[in-house]
């Protein structure tokens, strides 16, 4: 990847946002695995999102729910890249005792992860 | 000239309302078209089996008659073919409904088909399974054995259409083979034509889930604004001869179809983008692309398909036992130390009050709750306001009902016994399914269509030859 020149901004430690002001996401879930897929609003964030929202720390975004494997397939087509974690849903649908088994709602948990511009 | 695809419901539970303004466009189009209504969920087949155990006649999609009252004499009078697996547990009593429905329209010479060969529960032994790979649980005992249904392709569907039925009524298949099947019979794609099964395929992924394409699932106020999402329009898809899809709705309704809301359904419920696995073919969506052409208009292109998978999926359920939930609220000053409090006498009680196998989960809604883990590490580590509005809830399973009858009602104790202020204990149990999935040999299973006849049909055919 290429660095950009430092500049007086860029001198400063990066600024963190969240995740949400440059993505947006929807889940999925069939069985006991989750798919979250996750596409850069503007094509521009693609590479940030590449380079930051890694397998690892979507691994450890979710292991206090019991995430066992996260595998990311990226579409640069669609400036974006899909998500498959396993062993996140306690049950899943049929199983769980939480209130969203489908876990649904787990879109906006991978979107609380702080990026760096 | 293309054929468009009307999608009428995405779940059963789905706006009964939202076919009337697709049928509204598909008849200004004056298109070959298709409405087709997706209401059968993993647990909806188990939830239908189960009624039909308490009442023979039902087992079929409770809100049939809703969903298809507004719109059917429409559907039959401008040639709009009708396809749904509302059919659930019980597709023939969902063809009675449909032909009485008709009746009652003044069109008793409806032609419904029923698909036949997803229901396996007979030789569920007999066959060769392999565990599907994504399955976790450990298979249960026979008799717990609810429904075993195999996710069939569009063939059987496509043998419908052949046989001109209007309304083709299924139990499980692949949600997308719903839209497939009407493609197949209209453009003649040979089975093997893996690109554009693929197309078609996908454009039934794309409308399956009813408005999840068209700003539905989407809205994200400040981010993702959505306009009238009341009067959200469900998607009007318009397939091409080559299998090029562009996605639309109907005119004057709410909601939208940009780039973004398509994509996000393209991907949804999809593991490996490259190989979409589907009973008629395995859908690569690597190299798809997405360009928005005019304001409600998105085309979709690049959608490439490889040879179909040798076995196909069947989802198994067995009964799981009880679950059960009850929630009670503390709001106001110190509310949250209230509520952790009724959580710790909870867990106490439940201690000596119900027998160590039993499972329960607490979690207190507005500190944490959806993203929590079962042992509560985010409601340990939140930093919260110690006033505000909080909702203690339990959750609580066991195989058998009056441990979880008890849990929930030491919840309902509080009321008197508990920490000060507690009010609005609401309380729920009921049965659980276990759903398992596997993978049968497509040899194994035989999907065929049949035309059905009821007793009103009969009656009116005989009238006809006696008229005659």
């Amino acid at each position: 990847m290429l660095q950009a020149e430092p500049t007086q901004t860029s001198m400063r430690a990066p600024a963190s946002i969240s995740l949400h002001q440059l993505a947006h996401a929807r889940a999925g879930d069939k069985g006991e695995r989750l798919n979250v897929a996750l596409f850069a609003y503007e094509a521009d964030h693609y590479a940030t999102l590449l380079e930051q929202v890694t397998e690892e720390r979507v691994l450890a975004l979710f292991s206090h729910r019991g995430a066992s494997r996260v595998r990311r397939y990226p579409l640069p087509n669609l400036a974006g890249m899909n998500f498959v974690i396993d062993d996140v849903l306690q049950g899943g649908v049929n199983g769980a005792l939480n209130l969203d088994g489908h876990g649904k709602t787990l879109s906006f948990l991978l979107l609380s992860l702080e990026v760096h511009l | 000239m293309s054929f468009l695809l009307g999608s009428g419901a995405g779940f059963s539970g789905d706006r009964t309302d939202a076919a009337v303004a697709v049928v509204a466009e598909l008849i200004k189009r004056q298109q070959p078209s298709a409405l087709v209504f997706e209401t059968l969920g993993e647990r909806t087949l188990a939830a239908a089996h189960r009624a039909m155990r308490e009442d023979p006649e039902s087992g079929f999609e409770p809100l049939l008659d809703e969903l298809l009252a507004p719109v059917l004499r429409d559907c039959l009078d401008h040639g709009i073919k009708i396809l749904g697996n509302f059919g659930a547990a019980n597709p023939g009593g969902a063809c009675q409904v449909i032909a009485e429905l008709a009746a009652q329209l003044g069109r008793p010479e409806v032609r419904i088909a029923q698909v036949h060969g997803d229901d396996i529960r007979q030789q569920l032994h007999g066959l060769d399974l392999q565990r599907w790979e994504a399955e976790r649980l450990e298979m249960p005992d026979d008799d717990a054995l609810i429904s075993a249904n195999v996710y069939l392709g569009a063939k059987a569907l496509a043998e419908a259409l052949a046989m001109q039925a209007d309304v083709v009524v299924t139990g499980r298949v692949a949600d997308p083979a719903l839209f497939l099947a009407p493609l197949m019979h209209h453009f003649d794609w040979p089975w093997d034509d893996w690109d554009r099964l693929a197309c078609g395929m996908m454009a039934g992924h794309l409308a399956e889930c009813g408005a999840q394409v068209s700003g539905g699932y989407f809205a994200d106020p400040g981010f993702k604004d959505v306009p009238g999402l009341a009067t959200v329009g469900y998607p009007i898809i318009e397939v091409e001869q080559d299998g090029n899809l562009i996605i639309t709705k109907p005119a004057n309704t709410g909601g939208c179809v940009t780039e973004q809301t398509v994509k996000e359904q393209l991907l949804y419920e999809v593991h490996d983008p490259a190989n979409y696995l589907t009973p008629d073919v395995t859908v690569d969506l690597t190299h798809a692309e997405v360009r928005q052409l005019a304001p409600n208009r998105v085309a979709v292109t690049g959608i490439r398909g490889k040879p179909a998978p040798e076995r196909l999926k069947t989802t198994v359920c067995y009964e799981g036992g009880w679950q059960g939930e009850a929630e009670i609220s503390y709001a106001g000053p110190n509310a949250l130390a209230r509520a952790q409090l009724a959580a710790q006498v909870l867990r106490e009680r439940l201690v000596f009050r119900a027998p160590a196998e039993l499972r329960t989960r607490l979690d207190i809604i507005g500190l944490a709750s959806v993203f929590d883990s079962d042992s509560g590490e985010l409601q340990r580590s939140a930093a919260p306001s110690t006033s505000g509005d909080y909702r203690l809830r339990l959750a609580a399973e066991h195989s058998e009902r009056r441990w979880v009858a008890r849990a929930t009602q030491e919840l309902l104790a509080l009321y008197c016994a508990g920490p000060a202020g507690g009010g609005g204990v609401r309380r729920q149990f009921q049965r659980r399914v276990f759903t398992a999935s596997y993978l049968v040999k497509r040899s194994d299973i035989y999907a065929h269509a049949t035309l059905f006849e009821s007793p009103t049909q009969e009656a009116h055919r005989s009238e006809r030859y006696a008229a005659s």
